[in-house]
């Protein structure tokens, strides 16, 4: 079994909020991304699967195809989008990283899970270098 | 449905590769520069994943602030720009980036809720890293 990873960029802007909550309650847990104005981030998208490699073209995956699934089923979304008024994940869920990582997963599975040799294996989503969140489809 | 989180910190220190039950020559050849008597120091990357449910309500596995603050409290304000070697958790070992990691994850792991803490990575330079997990999860890759 080999894991393979793909990374990607794009960049979108977002904020926090829950509409339950009182402003102060928002701005009390969410900090400055509860700004209703939003704020943008230069996200990276890595993308995992997992297989044994061709017999024939000692490939996992042909990246190439990957670049693609990963441009069509996400980075067309979410690239230079408003991630809270643009994305359909977001009218019902906060685009926190961990939950860009689950609708990235989603989107993703349905393409990366009917290989035949591959499996996805993770989702992995940085905001920045220094924070990021991971998804591997667990309930 | 459960995700994780990741967070990297920085924080500078030295120290010493030095074994006493070993003899100056084994140390040496054990250690070679990084046993030079002085010590000598890095910028060690300090990588904390925690793992839980993402709460429907924020979002979040863990807020940001609050792993900032359990890291900083336990790990970087005792750690950072200070010499390994006189912390209390090396007095009986040497401390290697190997020895820091599991030093870190177990400060971690005692302040946070049980089965929280996922993998501290430590990275020593750009090029050497290493990781701790709790063998008796399910973290299975490699």
């Amino acid at each position: 079994m080999v894991e393979l990873t793909r990374r990607a960029t794009f960049s979108a802007s977002h904020f926090y909020w829950n509409e339950g909550w009182t402003a102060e309650e928002n701005e009390r847990v969410f900090g400055r991304c509860a700004n209703r104005n939003g704020h943008g981030h230069n996200y990276t998208l890595e993308v995992t699967v997992a297989g044994d490699p061709d017999q024939v073209t000692g490939f996992v995956v042909d990246l190439k195809w990957l670049k693609d699934v990963m441009e069509e089923r996400v980075l067309s979304a979410f690239d230079h989008r408003h991630l809270n008024l643009e994305v359909p994940e977001f009218k019902s869920a906060i685009p926190t990283t961990e939950n860009i990582a689950i609708a990235a997963w989603k989107r993703l599975e349905p393409v990366l899970g009917s290989t035949g040799r591959a499996h996805l294996k993770r989702v992995r989503v940085y905001e920045t270098p220094e924070i990021f969140a991971e998804f591997r489809g667990e309930a | 449905m459960r995700a994780y989180f990741g967070r990297r910190y920085m924080l500078s220190a030295s120290h010493r590769l030095h074994s006493e039950s070993l003899s100056a020559e084994e140390n040496r050849a054990a250690y070679g520069k990084c046993n030079n008597p002085h010590g000598h120091g890095h910028n060690y990357v300090i990588e904390v994943m925690v793992r839980g449910p993402v709460d429907t309500q924020t979002g979040m596995v863990m807020n940001l602030t609050d792993l900032d603050a359990v890291v900083r409290t336990k790990v970087l304000e005792r750690f950072d720009h200070t010499n390994l070697n006189l912390d209390p958790a090396f007095v009986n070992q040497v401390p290697t980036t190997e020895n820091l990691c599991k030093a870190v994850f177990a400060l971690l792991k005692s302040a946070m809720p049980p089965g929280r803490l996922e993998t501290v990575r430590v990275e020593e330079t750009e090029n050497n890293f290493f990781q701790c997990w709790d063998a008796e999860t399910d973290w299975i890759d490699c």
